[in-house]
Formats: structure tokens, sequence, C-alpha cells
């Protein structure tokens, strides 16, 4: 622990910190533009200069210099003064002076900085330079004269996404930052660098010219387009979501979020249900709430009754569906929408037990059947820090590209039995080995078989957990909790034969199979749930409401509401409280606090924020996983969600990054 | 006060005898290099010491201290290396050229026996790219000691194992840099690194490694043959030995001399370039370093001892001793101008106040060229040098600010009369 002194305030630091760091402990605040705490250090910036003592008689670069006993920092000298205006000069000499058209401004790092630490005047005479666009692709906008090339987008692509997109070309003042042969960044997280890129040299291009950061209304919320539960900020003006940012938090996103995330909040304003609609004579029809509540009474299905949650509900939706159910009679509820029958019993055999920043440190790693990049993007930089860090990785499915070594065991599930010998030695000489069973592996059924495996490698030890379930659905751990599991998945529904079919939502039901239903579909997109429903009640996305989320980790998370649903739709909990009252029953709460404290009381878990405990792993059975995973459930990452099939921004996502078509760009 | 031409270390620096390994042995190359290896490493890293040799790339540090930092106890899994900076790209340097063209063996005798007193694995030779001549021959130097058996396995029968790699560069300036020539030599772009951790803890592919220039290596055997005593009765205390002068510009004959260092300017100049083109009167200035030293006026430079330190008390520096003589046909703000173009166009861009510094000291230099300029704007340029100069992750930064520097400190009269006339020029 080395002793420090900045700015006659003496302290101490955490072995291996930076300068910067230690003056930032010391409360001073160091400009910076190429430094990011989760990067590696550039240094060429040259913004957070400070003087140091012992040292050479200059200033020196605080975020690459080892903080060391003894050392003298002084941030505030005229030395340090006159550095950081030099440098600032040098950054605006060929900066062009487009504030007023630029997206970033206001948040830009450039113009706070500038102020701060800047000179009042400009001293050249000389001309500009200015740099052609670059292509990056339907996500990132560019305008590379305002490039300060820091180089922050180019280390993001390598350490983090892991692909070799973007770098630089040419040297000296000619240097220019750029995609390889312009071609579109195509990794699922490749839009952070609109994030990273500390002037307006990136931008969201979907979101160009949309608004001013200060006119937008900033909300907290939880991303649904995965399991993850990503921690995101919706900016809102008025009655529309204009964009989504990731927010911090190390356990779960760090500071990233996928590029689906990101970009699907267009699909929040349109393909909307904004007023109920009735199937007459085999056509849909609008239709006023209270047409279509009389049309579901007249069903009368007492208990024959279904529930069946989609990916994207929350906690509240599905007690509020489970309660009106269990008034009625009925306990049929199922979130597993594709026919997944795994054993839910114990939920601790279905999470990711090792938790997102645990998996960092795992030691050996054995994915069955998931293609992570895909099912949960967020988990991939984990992986590859893991990695980095030493651990080795196997695959057992379809190939895909996971940017790491990795070993790749085949596609055969029945290998889990006699795993090759270099894969168990490196499991069983791990000290914090792991296991993670995806979408796939599940729907071959071979989760006995992977929790053989875990006492079989002891994957769970004193202060270790290595039994990892990785699900695609947002509501998916929060579904389990809430009961939303059949002992034969859907099918048990179906064979039911109920008269009523509540969807909440769900969007990849085959309803061919539920012919003799009234389908009534509680959802905001008329997607294929409410191409199939014969009622249907326009509900809120999950920018329109609050919420409660549980992620694959367990780990309750709350969103908050940024915006009101548009026309007659109305909140889902509302629509099932009035549905109760058409069906003549009481499901015991009016409000939606009244709702929250009865499902904190039935599922205590769901009331604290943090890892839900879900206790320990059942006892392993005899069970062989046998049969050939043919494919990875998502086909198509861009669209796997209602809200993401309708936004145009991930459709030609789709188009472009996947199928190869291209797009002409419109002369400016 | 000469060199006498038994004392010389390059005995064919004019080519008047072949390169190759036959006639290099002739010379002396390879002579019993077991022995000098049988000295062992600490010996030999001590007799370098003890010679007083500064590297001859331009900064001076001393060689031996240089070799002794690679650690003793080699691990087999991070080996160390010896890096050999031939990317010869200061304006006015060239006498790596001399030495790869007519005496390759020199090298790479010297490259053994460096890279046995640090332990090193093997040697990389980073030749610059437009030297391709010279690349041929030191392929070809190369391959000859290996059909030798005096590199390789084995090497010289002493039993240890070396290789030398040659390296062709692409024409990169800012890769003489040396962990900018790290980076090329791994296959990245060719930016240098932030330092610490220096080469020496963490440099080639992550190794201990060891940059040296040309003329270092070169002069490593001959140094340990005739002993430290030899080598350090040339020069005055800390400049030591024998250096090549590579005098170019408005000299009678330029030429490329092995002289003793601390020689007096004037000395070199007559004795060797048969004087000033039109006499000492004609003398403007002298850049006695190659083209990133400030250049010194012909009054205070014609008495000056070309070393490290004599040069340094007037403002200078020794750098590659890449003398260019300027004479009163130069225009010197003309001249100045064009190095600075020079620097904005090798500049590598990765840090801020080279990447846009240099490309705006360029073009007010070309304006006070012209005197298209402000007077207050020579304080300015004085200023923006000052804001580049130590703000920099690698010494390009101030290599660029210095001529400018230098120009401004001595010539200022001159920029003021041409700012001058041409306002009068536009009044009239």
């Amino acid at each position: 622990m080395p002793k420090v002194t900045v700015d006659g305030i003496e302290l101490e630091v955490p072995a291996g910190a930076t300068v910067l760091q230690a003056c930032e402990l010391a409360g001073k605040e160091i400009p910076r533009f190429c430094y990011h705490e989760r990067l590696s250090i550039a240094g060429n910036c040259r913004m957070c200069l400070v003087e140091v003592a012992p040292g050479p008689p200059k200033p020196q670069a605080s975020c690459a210099l080892p903080a060391a006993e003894g050392q003298i920092i002084k941030t505030d000298s005229p030395m340090v003064k006159q550095a950081r205006e030099g440098v600032m000069e040098f950054l605006l000499i060929n900066h062009p002076l487009d504030c007023p058209i630029c997206d970033q401004g206001g948040e830009c790092d450039l113009q706070d900085q500038s102020v701060a630490y800047g000179r009042g005047t400009s001293r050249t005479h000389e001309h500009k330079r200015a740099v052609t666009e670059k292509y990056m692709g339907p996500l990132i906008k560019t305008a590379m004269t305002r490039c300060i090339h820091c180089t922050r987008c180019v280390r993001f692509s390598e350490e983090i996404a892991g692909v070799d997109e973007i770098g630089a070309l040419y040297r000296g003042e000619a240097m220019q930052i750029t995609t390889y042969l312009e071609r579109a960044a195509s990794h699922e997280m490749s839009a952070n660098v609109i994030d990273l890129c500390p002037v307006g040299a990136l931008t969201s291009r979907p979101y160009a010219f949309e608004a001013r950061p200060w006119e937008l209304k900033k909300t907290l919320s939880i991303d649904v387009s995965d399991a993850c539960g990503a921690n995101i900020r919706l900016d809102a003006r008025g009655r529309e979501v204009l964009r989504i940012l990731p927010r911090i938090n190390d356990d779960v996103n760090e500071e990233w979020i996928s590029d689906k995330a990101r970009f699907q909040v267009d699909g929040l304003t349109r393909r909307r249900l904004d007023k109920p609609w009735l199937r007459k004579n085999g056509k849909l029809v609008a239709a006023t709430w209270d047409e279509a509540f009389a049309a579901i009474a007249k069903v009368k299905p007492g208990k024959s009754i279904a529930a069946v949650a989609g990916d994207m509900v929350d906690c509240e939706t599905m007690f509020a569906a489970k309660a009106l159910l269990g008034a009625l009679g009925s306990d049929l509820l199922e979130g597993r929408q594709t026919g997944l029958d795994y054993d839910c019993s114990n939920l601790a055999a279905v999470s990711f037990n090792s938790t997102f920043s645990g998996i960092e440190t795992a030691d050996a790693v054995l994915i069955v059947g998931s293609h992570i990049r895909w099912e949960a993007p967020l988990v991939m930089p984990r992986l590859r820090k893991a990695v980095k860090r030493g651990a080795k990785l196997f695959v057992v499915g379809p190939e895909w590209e996971t940017t790491v070594p990795t070993m790749f065991l085949g596609a055969d599930l029945s290998v889990l039995d006699k795993l090759p010998k270099d894969v168990s030695d490196a499991l069983s000489s791990a000290e914090r080995p792991a296991v993670i069973l995806g979408g796939a592996g599940l729907a071959k059924g071979a989760l006995g078989a992977v929790v053989a495996l875990s006492a079989k490698f002891k994957l769970v030890r004193d202060d270790w957990n290595g039994f990892n379930v990785l699900h695609m659905a947002a509501s998916r751990m929060g579904g389990l909790m809430l009961g939303y599991a059949q002992q034969g998945g859907v099918a048990d529904l179906i064979a039911a034969k109920p008269k009523l079919l509540l969807s909440l939502g769900a969007d990849e039901v085959d309803y061919a199979k539920f012919a003799d239903s009234i389908i009534v579909y509680v959802g905001h997109h008329g997607d294929k749930g409410a191409h199939a429903a014969d009622v249907i009640l326009p509900a809120a996305a999950f920018t329109e409401k609050a919420g409660t989320y549980v992620n694959t980790e367990g780990r309750v998370q709350f969103a908050d509401k940024a915006t009101f649903a548009p026309g007659d739709a109305r909140e889902d909990w509302t629509i099932l409280r009035a549905l109760a009252d058409a069906l003549g029953v009481s499901v015991g709460f009016d409000s939606f606090d009244a709702l929250r404290s009865a499902m904190i009381k039935a599922v205590p878990a769901l009331g604290v924020e943090g890892l839900a405990n879900y206790g320990a792993l059942p006892k392993a059975g005899k069970s062989k996983a046998s049969g050939t995973i043919e494919g990875y459930p998502i086909k198509d990452f861009y669209l796997t969600n209602p809200i993401a099939r309708a936004s145009e921004t991930m459709q030609r996502c789709s188009a472009e990054l996947l199928h190869g078509e291209s797009f002409a760009e419109a002369a400016e | 006060m000469s060199l006498h031409d038994k004392d010389r270390i390059f005995t064919n620096l004019y080519g008047y005898q072949p390169w190759n390994l036959k006639a290099a042995q002739k010379r002396g190359d390879w002579d019993n290099t077991k022995a000098l290896l049988a000295r062992g490493r600490d010996a030999i890293v001590e007799e370098i010491k003890a010679s007083g040799l500064r590297g001859r790339g331009g900064a001076g540090f001393p060689t031996g201290l240089k070799w002794s930092f690679i650690p003793k106890e080699p691990n087999p899994e991070r080996p160390s290396f010896l890096v050999i900076n031939a990317d010869e790209s200061e304006p006015g340097s060239c006498k790596d050229r001399e030495i790869i063209r007519h005496d390759p063996h020199k090298l790479i005798e010297g490259a053994l026996v460096a890279g046995f007193a640090m332990g090193a694995r093997a040697a990389y030779i980073y030749i610059r790219g437009e030297y391709i001549r010279e690349a041929e021959t030191l392929f070809s130097a190369v391959q000859e000691a290996y059909v030798a058996g005096l590199i390789g396995k084995n090497a010289c029968k002493s039993g240890y194992d070396f290789d030398v790699f040659v390296h062709r560069g692409a024409g990169a300036y800012i890769c003489g840099e040396e962990t900018a020539m790290i980076e090329s030599l791994e296959g990245k772009k060719g930016q240098p690194r932030l330092k610490p951790p220096f080469p020496a803890g963490a440099g080639l592919y992550g190794c201990p490694t060891t940059v040296n220039n040309v003329e270092s290596i070169a002069v490593a055997p001959t140094i340990l043959r005739r002993g430290a005593g030899w080598f350090s009765s040339f020069g005055r205390d800390g400049n030591k030995g024998t250096k090549l002068f590579q005098i170019s510009g408005h000299v009678d004959k330029p030429c490329v001399v092995e002289e003793e260092m601390s020689i007096p300017f004037h000395e070199l100049i007559e004795k060797h370039c048969g004087g000033i083109r039109g006499g000492r009167d004609n003398l403007l200035a002298v850049i006695p370093g190659g083209s990133s030293v400030p250049l010194v006026p012909a009054d205070q430079i014609w008495d000056a001892p070309m070393d490290f330190d004599g040069l340094k008390a007037v403002g200078s520096g020794l750098g590659t001793a890449a003398v260019i003589v300027m004479d009163k046909s130069t225009d010197i703000v003309r001249a100045i101008a064009r190095l600075s173009y020079f620097y904005k166009h090798e500049s590598c861009g990765q840090c801020t106040p080279c990447r846009e510094g240099t490309g705006w000291m360029w073009r007010v230099m070309e304006r006070l060229r012209t005197g298209d300029a402000d007077v207050s704007e020579i304080d300015m340029l004085q200023q923006v040098t000052k804001q580049v100069e130590g703000h920099t992750i690698c010494a390009l930064g101030d290599a660029a600010a210095w001529p400018i520097q230098g120009l401004i400190k001595h010539f200022r009269p001159e920029i003021e009369r041409r700012i001058a006339e041409n306002v009068r020029e536009a009044a009239e």
C-alpha cells in the first residue's frame, strides 16, 4: 500500500493503483479522454498530465504511471495547468467547431473539458483537417473530422468484443479511425463505442438529430431483450422513449449493453396495439374495452383457463395472472413457450449460480449447447476475461465464433458421459471449474446429465458454484419463481384443452395446438400472438410500466416507468384486475402497491433487490444425455422478440449484418 | 590530436575491400570469437562498462550499463532478446548504412558478443526499408555466418545457441524509436509504447529486450579485443572512444569518417572535408547531430568539441554525429521549415501534442519562411514548441520542437526581417 501525497493530501492507495487513481481517491478531478476504466491504458491523449516528484522535470501522464511510495503529486500547479491548456489547444486546432449540429453536444467530454481546462481563445489561423466519413454500419454514425484519436473504440473492439473490426489507418495528422475496408461493424455489442467515444465522432445513427440530452427525462430500467437483465437508462421526451443507454452495474453488465437492447427502442412506436380487438367471423375488428371484456365474460371458462407468459413480461404481470387463475381455480401456468420441459423443482439447478462477475474467475468452462454471443452477449466479455486469465473453454454444440481459443467437442451430447481426457483433466484440476448449460442443451434434455457432471467434477465448493444455466428470456427466472412451469411444459396446457388461454405477450407459442381455446392476448405488439388471438387486450411494453425482473443469475431488479402506453393500451396488471371483475372473481388487490406486496408475500425473494437464494443443487440422479444439437434456438440475433421485430433498425441490422444485403447510402 | 589508421575500428568503411566473410576475417573479424565469449558474461559487460562506450544512436546512454539491466537468470518461458536498431532514418545520418554495406560482419559478430553478454536468445536486426541493397548484403552476410557456424546452434563452437534475424522496416522514421521498433517487429502498427515498463523488463513479445544502435554493437568485439583501456584513451571524460562522423552539406568533400570523440569541429571539417565551402567566414550554422538537435551558429560551433557534453554546452547535442553544415547561401528558415515538414510527415499520430503540434508548427514555419506572419507569431511558435516538448510519449515530439527552438534562439532577427519585408511589399 504505497503512501502518496496529492496536492498536500496524504493518503494510502491500493498496490498497483495508477497516479490517476490515486488523485481520484484524493478527490481530485483529472481530465482525460483516452483513459477508460474498462479498457487497457493507452496514454495517448496526454490530458491527464500531472506533476510528480520524484521524476523527470516534466509533466507525467497520470493514467499510465504507477503510484509509488513517497510520490508527491501536484494536480494544480502552474506546470499542470499549462500542460492541460496546451493539450486542449492541440485537440481543438483540428476539431471542427460544429457543436451546434453535433449530436454529442451536451454530453461531450471535449466540450466539458475545454470549458474547464481550455483557453478562452484560439491562436491558430491554419486550415483545419477534414476526414471523409467512414461507413461503420447501420448503428454507428461517423463524423471522423471530429475524432480526437483516443482509440477507445479500437481498444473496445479488440479487448472487450474480441474482434478486430475497428483500427487506425495512416499516421500523424492523417491518422484515421475506421472499420476494416469500411465494412459495417457487426459485433453484437459494437454500438458501445458510441458511449465510449468522448466526442461526436461516433454517434448513434438511428438517434441522429433526434434530441438534445437536456430535453430528455431519464428513467432507470432493466433490459428485457435477453435474460442478462442489463441495467439501462431510458431517455424519453414526451410520450416517446428516444434512446436506451447502459447504466453501470459491475455485477451485471459492467457498462455495456447489446446492440439489440440499445436499438430495439424504435420498435416501441411501431406495430403497437393501441386498442382492443375482437375476432368476428374470422377477422379481427376494433372494439372497445367493454366489448372485449364482455366477449371474454361470455366464454365462462370456470376452471378451464390457462396462462402462457411471454419472454418480456415482468413478475407483477405474471403474479396478477396467477392470482386471476388461482381465483378461478386453475394453476395451468407456463412460461417456456417453445415447449421446453426441464425439471424446475429446484431453482438452483436452473440458474446461473456462478454469477456473471464470478464466471470471470473460472479457470475451466464447459459450455453445453449455448451460443453465448447471441443468447447472452454480456456474458461473453466475462468469459473472455476468464480466458485471458488462463481459463480453458470447451463447447459442446455446433461451432460458433467465440473470439477466444476454444475446443469444440462436437454436437453430440453423449460426449458428456465420456469427456475427452484433456477436458476432464482440465475440469478436475481446475480450482474453479464451471459448466454453462444453454437453451439448446436444455431442449435436448441435458439438464440431468449436467447435474451429474456437477457432482462428478465437484462444481460446487465452499466458495464457488460452477453450475450454470443460461436462459434467454427476461421473464424466465421470475416466471419459474412464480410457478410458471408445468411438469410437461406447454404440452400439459395443450393436453388440458383450456376453454380460455390467456397469453401474456407470448409470441413464440405454437397457437395451432390451441385451436379449440379462446385465446386472449394481453400484449403490446401486433406480432405472432396477436395474429392468433381471438381477443386482443392492448397492454404496456417494458418501458411503460414499473416492474420486477429476475435475470438468469436469479438477480431481482426493479424497473421504472418511463412513458405511458399508447392509445387505449393499459398497464398489464390493470387489465388483469379488470378481467377479474369481468369473470366475476376477486384477485385481492386494487393498486399496484397492493399487487406488489401480495406478490412479495407469496414469493419474498422478489421483494429484495439482489441475488435470490435458491438453496443447494439437487442430488445427481442417473441421467445420460443423448442426441445431437442441430442448432441453437436463436436463428436471428436481431429479431428475437416482438419489439425488435417491429424495429426498423433491428430489421436492417438483420438484413445487412446477418443476411448480407447491401443498402445504398443516400448522398447527403 | 587525431586518429591513426591503426586505431580505426571500421577498417573497410569505404568499401575498398569486399564485405564478405573471407575478407572480413582477413581484417580481423570473427578472430577467435570463442575466446571472447569464453571470458563470460559478466567480464564482457564489465569491459564494455570500463570502456566508457555510450550508445551511438543519439541518446548516449552507457551501453554496458544497458546490457547489465537484462535479468541474469534466463527464464525459458521469457527469453531475452537483442534488437539492433538499423532503422537509420534521421536526416543527415548514414553511418549504419556504411557499416552494413561494407562491414556487415562487424555487426553480426557484435550481435553475437552482445547477445551472449546479456544472455539473449536471438538478435533481431531491424533494417530501414529504404536500405534495399544494404538489406541484401546483410541477408547474405548473416547467411554466410550461419553456414560458417559462427552463429546459430553452437555459435563459434562456444556451446551457445544464438540466432540472428534480419527484419526489414517499411519506411517509417518512428520505427527507429525503440518501443515503436518492438511493436513493428511484432507485426503491429509502429507506435511507441508507454514507458514504464521499459524494454529491459518487458520488450519484444513481452520478454526482456535490449535495443542498441548498429554502431554500438559493431564496435563491441573490437573493444573486447583491444581492451577497454585502448578505447577509453580517445576522447574526453564521459565521452570516450571513436565515433563515425557523417558530414554533409556545404563542405568541399562531404564524407563519413571515423574520428576520435571530442575532436574540435574545425579540425574535423578541415582535416576530412576540405573545409567549409567558401572558407570559415562563409559558415552560417551547423546542425551537429542529425535533424533533431538544435542548430548552432558558426561562431559557437567552430571550436566546440564534437562530443555529447561539448555540444550540450552550446545548446545542442551529438545525436548520431550527423553534421549538417550550412553556409551563408542557405535559406535557414526554409531549411528548418523543411525539417518541420519531415516531423509532421513522420509523426505516428498516437499522442496528441505531436500529432497536432507538428502540423501546426510546420504551417507556421511555412508562413515564417515567406514572412506571411505577424511578429507575435514567433513567440507563439516558441510557446507551441514548448507545449509539444516533454508532453509526448516518445522523443519525436522533442525532436520536432528543438530545431525550431534553435532557429528562434539564433536567427530571430532573420525571421523578423522577412516579416517586415513582407509587410512592406504588401504595402507597396
